[in-house]
């Protein structure tokens, strides 16, 4: 067997498991039990994936054995091996977490005959984003994810979801139209989807072409990566959905974003620039996001909004653009994508626990769920880049290649950087002060219960809400180990991530493209 | 290559068209504005074939300047996908505006329920998201103080349990203790 068998299987897996978990929509154990199976099969594929990618040889290959540059091709190097790798294992953690939640739950609230479908589909369409070779079957991957995406943030269909859902469909269906409508000027300027190609032929445009056909990919990947003037519509549509389905959206979506601007921006236009209004972006996607964050009292609110102001920091080390700083921004992207899961999974435990994430009603946790502070704490402090925590080292090593260019617009950013790090850590610990350090008033509480027992004397939901299962936890615990991990092994994996860096600088031809296809 | 003006303007109405429905607050109207977008950018994709008219690979080109060439095969199965996937968001968009109306009985964009709250929020709310750590002890014993007696009936149901018995100097004692 070659190992470039592999390379489609990350993508069919999952969509194999879908099929199977749609069957078995009844039976909801074996459900779980595939849909978890598959996943653990993913991972692991994806680890070996990486494991041979990183040891020099990027995977090709043509789907249906077209020859290239015909057919569709797939293509794993390094970056999208380690992004596979990092997105199947939030993606398992998540699921865990999910299945933990739907058991206490019971099924009333989450339809769980659609939600491993659902969830695989999505998991399929972000690893086809990745693997992705020529533009199209980026587009096709995109709309795998965001149509899974879809339905699972109008889960159960109440009228909030509803709400809040048409407001996030809309403005990725938008988004969508530009990216096709992208895809369709570039056939016809270059006559060719191809992502090596395009690169080679790119250069032949005239320059004002470039641009037009720069931009507008810049436009469609933005939305979907929430960068600043695009990025109104995520704090409205995020903090509804269920927990878990936050998690891996706020995880993952965005990155899928932000992974296509890199690609844009490395590999398919080397020579038209747009660095200097990429840094002015950025600029504003992290003072106005943290600026957001500081103003709400909810806490997935407050995390939906540092989560559009921290992806300012990837377009900063996009704008860059020296070696060092792609690989910083690889390694910011891993970091943010582990972290800002994580938060949102204690977020989903606090909720459960105290019944609400408003920060004015919850009190005392600290008291009542030492656990679960210490599994707030940890990643709100790695997300607001305390030292030191792998949220400081990428930041470092963005400010690092920003310094070495060092014209007045840099600095201007790492001030900016700065700023919004400690307005970040101000959200966060003043979150943690009301929620976790706040003695808890009884009086209020009993209340509450008292209003409830009122409402439904027979239930008593209240305390059974309370109750956090254990697998909850467990994964949530184990989110928290990973991006602990980020930090002990940061120096083999920013090692990965220069070696990223550099890589991407130098595109592949389509002639060592069909070399590496031929070879794998 | 050569490109049909009557499609070129055809385009460019359907673009303009369907981002003006799409700038309406009623979902239908959103929906409908969606269709137009997805068929323009179909027609772009059909634009970017090239001359109409000719089949894949074998047609003859009787064109000027395109000599010995062929329909490109590629943006028809472009075209193809996208309109698969407009039609399956379509369905879900119908899905999702007859859900809204039946909740509702409206098919309109709201504004955020958040946002609202955020613009009305009291100045008590911003002094308790002002403020640090709400209780100051003053000495290690205030806790004792602050546990609540008040008797609910079914309160040992609740797992609410009394503190237990404690020793407090007369003027810090509950109202009721005093001797």
């Amino acid at each position: 067997m070659t190992p470039s068998l592999l390379v489609p299987l990350v993508v069919g897996l999952p969509l194999f498991g879908a099929a199977i978990t749609l069957v078995a929509g009844r039976r909801r154990k074996l459900q779980v039990s595939i849909s978890v199976t598959t996943l653990i099969l993913t991972l692991a594929l994806a680890i070996v994936m990486f494991l041979i990618v990183d040891a020099g040889t990027p995977l090709a290959v043509s789907v249906a054995g077209w020859p290239l540059p015909f057919g569709i091709v797939l293509y794993v190097d390094r970056l999208a091996a380690l992004l596979v790798a990092v997105s199947s294992l939030v993606l398992l953690a998540v699921l865990l977490f999910s299945v933990g939640q739907g058991a206490a739950d019971g099924d009333d609230e989450t339809p769980v005959s659609i939600f491993h479908p659902t969830y695989l589909i999505l998991a399929a369409g972000i690893f086809d984003a990745f693997i992705a070779g020529d533009l199209f079957n980026l587009y096709v991957g995109f709309e795998m994810l965001l149509v899974a995406s879809y339905v699972l943030i109008t889960l159960g269909s109440t009228e909030s979801r509803i709400r809040t859902g048409v407001v996030y469909i809309v403005v990725s269906l938008v988004s969508s139209v530009l990216f096709l409508s992208a895809v369709a000027v570039i056939y016809g300027a270059l006559g060719t989807v191809n992502m090596a190609q395009i690169a080679e032929r790119m250069v032949d445009l005239p320059e004002n072409v470039q641009l037009l056909l720069h931009l507008l990919l810049l436009v469609a990947f933005g939305v979907k990566a929430a960068v600043f003037p695009l990025s109104f519509w995520l704090p409205d549509s995020y903090p509804t959905a269920p927990a878990p389905v936050t998690a891996v959206f706020a995880g993952l979506l965005t990155k899928v974003g932000v992974y296509a601007m890199i690609r844009t921006e490395t590999q398919l236009f080397a020579e038209s620039d747009v660095n200097t209004l990429l840094l002015v972006v950025a600029l504003a996607t992290m003072i106005v996001g943290v600026l957001g964050a500081v103003a709400q009292a909810e806490l997935k609110r407050i995390l939906s909004f540092t989560l559009v102001s921290h992806v300012g920091y990837m377009v900063f080390g996009l704008a860059i653009a020296t070696p060092a700083a792609i690989g910083a921004t690889v390694y910011y992207t891993v970091h943010h994508i582990v972290v800002q899961t994580t938060l949102f999974l204690a977020v989903g435990l606090i909720e459960r626990r105290a019944g609400s994430t408003s920060i004015l009603k919850v009190k005392g946790l600290f008291r009542a769920a030492p656990v679960l502070a210490a599994l707030y704490l940890i990643p709100a402090l790695n997300l607001g880049g305390l030292p030191p925590f792998s949220g400081f080292i990428g930041k470092f090593a963005l400010f690092d290649a920003a310094a070495q260019i060092g014209t007045p617009l840099m600095y201007t950013l790492i001030v900016g950087g700065i700023v919004t790090s400690l307005l970040t850590l101000y959200a966060l610990m003043r979150a943690w002060n009301l929620s976790f350090w706040r003695e808890e008033d009884d009086s209020v509480e009993t209340e509450a219960r008292i209003q409830h027992l009122e409402n439904a004397p027979a239930a008593d939901e209240v305390s059974e809400r309370r109750v956090i299962p254990r697998i909850m936890t467990a994964a949530t615990t184990g989110m928290v180990v990973v991006s602990v991990a980020l930090t002990v092994f940061a120096g083999p994996l920013y090692e990965i991530c220069e070696r990223i860096g550099s890589g991407l600088l130098e595109p592949v031809s389509l002639v060592q493209l069909i070399q590496v296809e031929e070879d794998s | 290559m050569s490109v049909s003006l009557t499609l070129v303007i055809i385009m460019g109405v359907l673009y303009a068209a369907g981002v003006y429905a799409m700038l309406e607050r009623s979902l239908t109207r959103v929906l409908i504005g969606f269709l137009l977008l997805g068929n323009a950018t179909n027609l772009l994709l059909l634009i970017v074939m090239g001359f109409p008219g000719t089949a894949p690979f074998a047609g003859e080109a009787d064109y000027p300047g395109d000599e010995g060439a062929h329909s490109d095969p590629l943006p028809q199965a472009l075209m193809l996908t996208a309109i698969v996937i407009t039609f399956a968001v379509s369905a879900f968009l119908l899905a999702l505006i007859y859900r809204s109306w039946q909740l509702g009985q409206a098919d309109t964009v709201e504004d955020d329920a958040e946002d609202l709250a955020l613009r009305t929020r009291t100045a008590e709310a911003e002094a308790a998201l002002g403020e640090e750590i709400a209780v100051e002890a003053p000495t290690d014993f205030v806790d004792a103080v602050a546990a609540p007696l008040r008797a609910i009936d079914g309160a040992d149901a609740l797992g609410l349990l009394p503190d237990a018995p404690v020793n407090l100097p007369d003027d810090r004692k509950p109202e009721g203790d005093r001797e």
